[in-house]
């Protein structure tokens, strides 16, 4: 791989070089001798599942964690940082999935965090701050402004304050950790023009995700790892989906989206109608039981909205919903699960996870109701319930003790979907259930999916992931700005009609533009 | 990869073990050596029944500020609870003394409604804080700050600032008299660790108290009414701080309203002390009896040792921030 005889100047020259790294936690061998190299002024895509050795790779970039054995070269010579400060210093940066700007400080105080200019009097000099931060942000064409609040911006904007500041440090070398995971589209059109600026000024890029689809857009090479091992390193003109997925999992396409034929039975869900002003708009669609109905939509389409409302977390102003043919009223999630419905949420950490408390807490909370003996909890039920779930969804995890802060987000995802299940719902409302977590716990979910479905539960599937609603879905539902634009059923669904629909174009007059 | 991780969950049992009973590891050494230094004396039936008497009306307060703290809370009013349950049982009993004159005998009986009518003040007190966070969704730290300002300033007007004493024995036999030797105080508090035990292990109550301090959000949308409980968190912890102002206006023999200064930080220590995280979602009824007791020790030794009362606030300090590193410690190495 790097047999080049010039390391330092030639063309095929490597900004970053890591061979044969190996690093142990106890208990755990995480890095089996891996390597990785980034070429100056390349996009590099790194993928794998959780707990592949990705993120402990990258730590060892930044100098966060130091190698058991193996060879870090950057700009040819050998180097070995002793804390990320020594790395940011020598030119590698990383944005991480999860920021953490000082949001009551401003868009340039946060840039020179750290590295604030003083005047002569030893104090900061504002004035300058925000003058450079200007510069830069104008260089890049951000458009923001030095003064503005962090706390105010948006998490996509966040991220570009955060590579403002990779670039002011003069960083040849960005990682980027998942950063679009909580991106709209079009901001993530954005991100990529600026990725490519930043290539055309030679500056490296690790780009670590889990969307096949970003991968072909942006990357110019691929390193895939599986268990602590580098299996593939290939050019991204020469990949293909199938290849890629093979090498993540060593499966086929057709395992990977388990999707079955069933036959639908009565209408669990309808709703009419329903309405929350400033949200959406006169929304109706029914889910008939072993019916998966995909709901696709631009992030900001009010897809989550409505599920919140029926769910009775936020208010509505008019419409109906009828369980199994019967109006109910649905004020609180209380009233939604005791209807048998369940929700997914969208967002693990913020509005699923309780991380501070063990496996078990965070399977029964909701099924507690239904096991109390009197006043007291019935342990030894609750305890049967979370063991059949444990093995059923096949969560790894060394016991129902443990915190579920410290397992991987496809265990913790597994713990959810667990939780949701001990409630015997009839409906389940999954809300990008498989956002953040590696393919093979992917194709886990999309298993689980469709024997729900077969056990004859109504499914509603909220996704952004283009193939995944197309695989998966029965029928989908697509919104747009608040409103149902149309249906398509599974045969008529083709990725370029949702689009259309989801930016707001009717069926109708996507055929018309067809006619003409 | 298996028998990597029997292995390496084999050699990290002791050491787990270690970990989660961190704090009372602490205490234990805490007790050696102050035995050792006394001479024996510390271990003594008596003293050892003394200091449990001693920690009795922190360690009530400190279970109710627990919960608080669960939620991700806090209760700053539980001190003056104490000193409003304390002003108004003691007149309710001056008064019941001219209902004994009027039907002499001396029966203890007024003695009961007079009690019921103390917990009741504290309780409501407490659902006051609960309805100010919950309904009027104020931060924790600020209503119970207003309540513990309020409380204190009504328990002096109440009292004309003044204490009021000679109360009936059967009243002062709950915090003075014993049961097979063991000191009433001390009963009451066991008591009040059990229940609070059975509520936050056993019941929905506790169980949505973790959730509520873990993940507001989630525990909305795992259909949890988190008013509901939040309230009931703040309304028990009033319950509590009247618990103990029963105790200790009996133990001493008069309502003042100056009684519990300062008493709900060291709640919040033992609290602390005893493994929960002020962060929510964390902290148990037996870990909060512990931090009581490491506190009450403490003094009881450095008493013992004939330490100045300066110099014990300084040793307080000290063990409380060695005990609350190691416990924070412990919870690093999880991670």
């Amino acid at each position: 791989m790097s047999d080049n005889p010039d390391p330092v100047n030639g063309r095929d020259s490597y900004i970053l070089e890591m061979a044969g790294i190996h690093k142990s936690f106890p208990g755990v061998h995480a890095l089996n001798g891996v390597s990785l190299s980034v070429r100056p002024g390349t996009v590099h895509g790194v993928m794998g599942e959780n707990g592949a050795g990705k993120s402990t790779l990258m730590k060892i970039a930044i100098g966060l964690y130091r190698p058991d054995s193996g060879t870090i070269r950057l700009r040819g010579r050998p180097v070995s940082f002793v804390s990320v400060n020594d790395a940011l210093t020598q030119g590698i940066s990383m944005i991480h999935q999860e920021m953490s700007p000082l949001p009551y400080m401003t868009v340039a105080q946060n840039i020179f965090l750290g590295r604030e200019i003083m005047n002569r009097l030893r104090l900061i000099d504002h004035a300058a701050i925000d003058r450079e931060a200007a510069a830069i942000l104008a260089d890049l064409k951000i458009n923001l402004k030095p003064r503005q609040v962090m706390g105010d911006l948006s998490v996509a904007q966040m991220q570009l304050v955060e590579i403002a500041e990779a670039v002011s440090r003069k960083a040849d070398l960005i990682i980027m950790d998942e950063p679009t995971s909580a991106l709209t589209e079009r901001e993530v059109g954005h991100l990529f023009d600026i990725i490519r600026d930043l290539k055309e000024r030679g500056v490296a890029v690790i780009y670590i995700t889990h969307k096949m689809d970003e991968v072909f857009a942006i990357t110019d090479e691929v390193s895939v790892y599986r268990d602590g091992e580098l299996v593939g390193h290939e050019d991204t003109p020469s990949l293909t989906r199938e290849k890629l997925i093979r090498m993540m999992v060593g499966r086929t396409i057709d395992q990977f989206y388990q999707k079955e034929d069933v036959r639908f039975g009565e209408p669990i869900l309808e709703v009419e109608g329903l309405t929350r002003q400033g949200y959406f708009r006169d929304i109706s669609f029914s889910v008939r039981a072993g019916e998966i109905l995909g709901v696709a939509g631009l992030i900001g389409a009010g897809r989550t909205e409505v599920m919140e409302s029926m769910f009775g977390v936020t208010p509505h102003q008019a419409g109906t919903v009828k369980i199994r043919g019967r109006a109910v009223k649905i004020d609180s999630p209380t009233d939604a699960i005791r209807h048998g419905m369940a929700f997914l949420t969208e967002d693990r950490k913020r509005s699923g996870l309780y991380l501070y408390l063990s496996v078990r807490d965070n399977i029964v909370m909701p099924s507690l109701r239904n096991n109390l003996n009197a006043l007291f909890l019935r342990h030894r039920a609750l305890r049967r319930l979370c063991d059949s779930a444990v093995g059923q969804l096949r969560i790894k995890t060394p016991s129902l003790d443990q915190l579920v802060m410290y397992l991987s987000g496809g265990n913790q995802q597994k713990v959810l979907v667990s939780r949701w299940l001990a409630t015997v719902p009839s409906l389940l409302i999954l809300d990008e259930p498989t956002r953040g977590i590696d393919v093979g716990t992917k194709s886990e979910i999309y298993k689980i999916m469709s024997g729900l479905a077969r056990e004859g539960k109504a499914i509603i599937l909220i996704s952004s992931e283009m193939p995944e609603i197309l695989a998966m879905s029965d029928r989908i539902m697509v919104m747009h700005e608040g409103r149902k634009i149309g249906e398509l059923s599974r045969s008529e669904a083709t990725q370029e009609k949702i689009l259309h629909m989801a930016t707001g174009e009717s069926l109708g007059t996507f055929q018309e533009v067809h006619y003409y | 990869m298996i028998e990597t991780v029997v292995a390496a969950r084999r050699e990290s049992t002791v050491l787990k073990l270690m970990s989660r009973y961190s704090i009372l590891l602490i205490l234990i050494g805490l007790c050696a050596i102050i035995a050792i230094l006394s001479g024996g004396l510390f271990l003594r039936i008596n003293n050892l029944l003394n200091v449990l008497r001693q920690i009795s009306v922190i360690g009530i307060i400190a279970l109710g500020v627990t919960m608080c703290i669960v939620t991700a809370g806090i209760d700053l009013s539980s001190g003056s609870i104490v000193a409003v349950v304390s002003v108004g049982v003691a007149s309710l009993l001056q008064a019941s003394d001219a209902l004994d004159r009027l039907f002499p005998g001396g029966h203890p009986w007024p003695v009961v409604p007079v009690l019921l009518i103390g917990l009741l003040v504290g309780t409501f007190t407490g659902f006051l804080n609960g309805a100010m966070i919950a309904w009027l969704r104020i931060p924790p730290f600020i209503a119970t700050l207003g309540m513990m300002t309020f409380a204190r300033g009504w328990a002096f007007i109440y009292s004309d600032g003044r204490p009021r004493g000679s109360l009936v024995d059967a009243f002062q036999a709950i915090g003075q008299g014993n049961v097979l030797g063991i000191p009433n105080p001390a009963i009451i508090l066991l008591l009040c660790v059990a229940l609070t035990y059975l509520i936050l292990q056993h019941t929905l109550w506790g169980r949505y108290t973790y959730a509520l301090g873990s993940n507001l959000q989630a525990a909305v949308v795992s259909g949890i009414k988190i008013n509901r409980y939040l309230i009931m968190v703040y309304t028990y912890a009033g319950f509590l701080a009247a618990v103990a102002a029963i105790v200790l206006t009996a133990r001493i023999g008069s309502g003042q309203p100056g009684l519990g200064l300062g008493y709900e930080l060291d709640a919040i220590a033992a609290s602390v002390i005893g493994g929960t995280s002020l962060a929510g979602g964390l902290g148990s009824a037996g870990g909060t009896l512990i931090g009581a007791l490491i506190i009450g020790v403490m003094k009881n030794g450095l008493d013992i040792l004939n330490v100045s009362a300066d110099f014990q606030q300084v040793a307080r300090a000290i063990i409380i921030v060695v005990a609350v590193t190691i416990d924070v410690r412990k919870n690093v190495k999880r991670s």
